[in-house]
């Protein structure tokens, strides 16, 4: 099951009511086909997670509108899943309770018992259902924040730059993981980083953002089949083209040999 | 894709501390200072035992007031050495039931210590005769005045708890309730905030006059006085840390499907409870002065009353008994608390070791 992301005019800001009102977001246009995985690249602080939050429906945006499969978002969904850059479980329950907030949220724990198993071996976890946050490197926790996302078998998955805070190791199994989690299930996907070989190594199309407040500057299709690889020369182009947008030139940026 | 991503592993709470004592203890040839340290225990109050039943007692000066506690002296030689045998015995099981020997091994200093401090005690009071009463007790004359008044203190002590118990859970409870509705609500916060800030801080002994007065008996008084002891400090570090719960967990949730009463239940209260576990500490604490004041001044039952019944006699050795078993009662609820936190915030045990 997947949607399709709708943004017409989005914008927003922080602040007002006589404070300095602080514009993030400008008249942003996007339209994410069902099953895509389109990754959101731009640099830090440009306001690519509060484009995320708002099509999560954790905050309405202050101008234009967001629709999911053409109806107007009006809060969160557990069909809408974030994964966010920490892992942020609940250090009071262990893996497996963690990954299973989802279902006993929305009262079906005993019905999705075998699903939260399920998830968890998907996830490459299955010795630690029982282990607690605290005793997880970096990876495994992210890992868990991943699963509970799919747990609850989303449509669209929202993710705010996942990997950011892991080790480059990490990082590279980790994308594999997740490009073949989102190929088994074919849900949309929206990824966001500020890695630009990740966005190319990943995604169908690649959406760059401006510095704040975050205009759309470009939307690359990714035309190069799966499966792809660092450095792919094919990608070459792509990633010049892109780099050229965040403002880089080619001396500085040219793969180390 | 397999893991080979390292777990590390919880530390055992009080394992890591015992480690490295332990750990010298077994190597070979190490320290023989730490080993005589862990077997020193049971010699100790061996030594205890034979001195007090050997030396002779001091006789009283005659005062009608004071019992002679020569009869009891037999008495405390056997309990000393009770203690001796007990210890051994842990140590000895030690192959079939470590944790406690491991426990005791470490412990043994202070319990010979402790062996030492009733012997000096032993000595100053009832064999040397330097310190008599009415005003110092030797620990046999504590046994003696035990022994004769066991009901009435195990009923007061009986009557102190139930009293104490009532109230805490009555104060905590109400406490709690209103700290997550602060916590929670913007408006429950505007009223109650006032409140607690002006009538909080208020000593509940205070207002003993006032609630002897107003309330229908003294036991109901005395028991909203604990109440009101408990209800501040639970009242204010529940509140604090509901507020203080990282916002990132109401996101996580609510996107994964939440409502409100979720957030509340299973997000806000679980991760408020270390503070909440602070605030029962705090509450606690704050019970047990006014517990006594509370039977001091209109209770007819209970330790505090007790205490001071004996004081209007002027019999201190009774008076010291009842406060020994004032010592036991405190700390033995305080030992409950922790007790109760470490199974319910065992997550918590490596973040926070008090």
């Amino acid at each position: 099951m997947s949607v399709r992301v709708s943004l017409h005019d989005v914008s927003q800001q922080f602040g007002g009511h006589g404070r300095e009102s602080l514009p993030v977001l400008e008249h942003i246009d996007l339209e994410v086909e069902p099953g895509e995985l389109v990754a959101l690249l731009g640099p830090s602080g440009c306001g690519k997670s509060t484009l995320l939050r708002i099509i999560a429906g954790l905050d309405p945006p202050s101008g234009g509108e967001a629709l999911i499969d053409g109806a107007p978002i009006t809060g969160t969904d557990p069909h809408r899943a974030l994964v966010f850059q920490d892992p942020t479980l609940f250090p009071w329950r262990d893996v497996w309770h963690n990954v299973a907030i989802g279902p006993q949220a929305r009262h079906r724990l005993d019905k999705d018992r075998d699903v939260v198993n399920e998830v968890i071996d998907m996830v490459g976890l299955s010795g630690f259902a029982h282990v607690r946050p605290n005793a997880l490197s970096g990876g495994m926790a992210q890992r868990v924040s991943l699963a509970r996302a799919l747990v609850n078998q989303p449509s669209l998955l929202l993710l705010d730059e996942p990997l950011g805070k892991l080790d480059a190791l990490t990082r590279l199994t980790l994308q594999q993981e997740i490009l073949r989690l989102w190929r088994q299930a074919g849900f949309t996907a929206l990824l966001v980083t500020h890695d630009v070989d990740e966005g190319l190594l990943m995604a169908d199309r690649v959406v760059v953002l401006s510095d704040r407040p975050a205009r759309i500057l470009a939307d690359l299709k990714i035309d190069v089949e799966r499966p792809r690889s660092h450095g792919d020369p094919r990608l070459e182009d792509d990633r010049r083209k892109v780099l050229g947008l965040l403002g880089f030139t080619d001396a500085e940026t040219a793969h180390a040999q | 894709m397999s893991t080979t991503e390292s777990v590390a592993t919880a530390s055992h709470p009080g394992e890591s501390e015992a480690r490295p004592v332990d750990g010298a203890a077994s190597r070979e040839g190490a320290g023989w200072r730490e080993r005589l340290a862990s077997w020193c225990a049971a010699p100790a109050w061996v030594t205890a035992a034979v001195v007090t039943q050997v030396w002779p007692d001091h006789a009283p000066a005659t005062n009608a007031i004071v019992e002679a506690p020569q009869h009891n002296t037999g008495t405390l030689a056997v309990a000393e050495l009770i203690f001796a045998g007990l210890f051994t015995l842990v140590l000895l099981s030690g192959r079939w039931l470590p944790g406690p020997a491991q426990r005791l091994r470490r412990f043994s200093p202070w319990l010979a210590a402790l062996a030492g401090y009733f012997l000096f005690w032993e000595i100053v009071t009832a064999k040397a005769g330097l310190l008599v009463p009415p005003y110092w007790a030797a620990p046999q004359l504590l046994i003696t005045d035990f022994r004769s008044d066991h009901a009435i203190l195990l009923e007061s002590l009986w009557a102190s708890f139930r009293l104490l118990m009532e109230g805490f859970v009555i104060g905590a409870s109400v406490g709690f309730a209103v700290g997550v509705a602060m916590g929670w609500s913007k408006r429950v916060n505007y009223w109650m905030n006032p409140i607690l800030r002006t009538l909080g801080p208020i000593p509940p002994v205070c207002l003993v006059p006032i609630l002897f007065v107003a309330m229908p008996s003294t036991e109901l008084a005395s028991m909203l006085l604990i109440a009101l002891a408990t209800w501040f400090p639970v009242t204010v570090l529940t509140f604090s840390g509901v507020n203080s719960v990282n916002r990132q967990y109401y996101d996580v949730a609510s996107t994964l499907g939440a409502s409100n009463r979720f957030l509340v239940w299973r997000v806000a209260i679980p991760a408020a409870l270390p503070s909440v576990s602070l605030g029962l500490f705090m509450g606690l604490g704050m019970t047990f002065p006014t517990l006594i004041v509370a039977e001091m001044l209109g209770v007819k039952h209970g330790l505090g009353w007790y205490i001071q019944w004996q004081q209007n006699w002027s019999d201190y050795p009774k008076m010291y008994v009842a406060i020994c078993i004032m010592i036991v009662l405190c700390s033995g609820l305080f030992a409950l608390l922790f007790y109760a936190r470490r199974k319910v915030l065992a997550w918590q045990q490596d973040l926070v070791r008090w």
